[in-house]
């Protein structure tokens, strides 16, 4: 194992998807590779921080343009409502 | 063989991610004809389906246009849904074929998500910056919130759609890659790029500062 086969495995290794042999290899290579371990550390963070953030409130106008519409197609589905 | 995806991370998961138990039945009695249900739906999904149009069609009015047919789409179509994946899944995708008309009309020469990418040697990142413990810590919610919109709209189509998918609304790779119409290892070798590339552009924020 050596940094460029690891950069070509880190897709496979993230998302542990992984041979545990070629798993194996890959974790005794970032024992000894500060660069590598760096790289694995700082991709598991940014797919953290993404993955874990929360979603912006609508803006208001937004939100309401998007109510009004659905209400009036919701409505003419279902008139009795 | 590609299995179904976990979060290698093993984050507890915020409440926001985690599957209600009650949308079975706020689905069907929405198919029955449940206004309330169906806008019980809306409520939840909005915020995140108008990130997801956003992040992709990276123009305001696009996003919300293309959230508004997502949902009247969703709507019409309700009684075809079948439950065999979440909802919020199957609302995914009809909200990615919207936004993604929208880009393709905005700008039709530039969005080709099979088109053939270089996947060669600049994989393997040159610059490489310890960060800090918690890094976003360092920024308010609403400050972080514009970073990561601001990195990710950096990313060219084909990358920046694929992360959304998998690493934003954490759909399976054979999900992502039925919804966008791309092969399993066209979806990994994007994310692998995508995953790279925002590593990379967000060290800006988040390295290791000196009395750190």
């Amino acid at each position: 194992m050596n940094c460029k086969t690891l950069v070509i495995e880190l897709e496979n290794y993230l998302d542990e998807e992984l041979d545990p042999s070629i798993r194996a290899s890959i974790e005794e290579h970032l024992m000894k590779c500060k660069k590598c371990r760096v790289i694995v550390n700082t991709t598991k963070k940014t797919i953290e921080i993404y993955c874990n953030s929360e979603p912006a409130p609508l803006p208001e106008e937004t939100r309401l343009r998007l109510h009004q519409a659905l209400s009036k197609r919701l409505r003419r589905a279902h008139p009795s409502t | 063989m590609s299995s179904p995806k976990t979060n290698p991370l093993e984050q507890h998961p915020l409440p926001s991610q985690v599957v209600k138990d009650d949308e079975p039945q706020l689905v069907a009695a929405a198919q029955g004809g449940n206004i309330e249900a169906f806008e019980t739906l809306v409520e939840r999904y909005e915020r995140k389906i108008f990130r997801l149009t956003q992040n992709i069609t990276q123009n305001r009015e696009d996003a919300e246009d293309a959230m508004q047919e997502s949902f009247l789409k969703a709507f019409e179509h309700l009684s075809e849904f079948q439950g065999n994946s979440r909802f919020y899944t199957w609302l995914v995708r009809i909200a990615v074929n919207q936004a993604l008309m929208k880009l393709r009309k905005r700008r039709p020469n530039e969005v080709s998500l099979d088109q053939d990418l270089d996947t060669g040697e600049d994989t393997i990142p040159r610059e490489v910056e310890d960060w800090g413990p918690s890094p976003e810590d360092r920024y308010e919610q609403r400050e972080l919130s514009g970073i990561l919109s601001e990195v990710i709209s950096e990313l060219a189509p084909p990358f920046r759609i694929v992360f959304q998918l998998r690493d934003i609304e954490e759909l399976s790779t054979e999900e992502t890659a039925e919804a966008l119409g791309l092969t399993l290892s066209a979806v990994k070798s994007r994310l692998l790029r995508a995953r790279l590339k925002l590593r990379q552009k967000i060290s800006r924020y988040f390295r290791r500062s000196d009395n750190q």
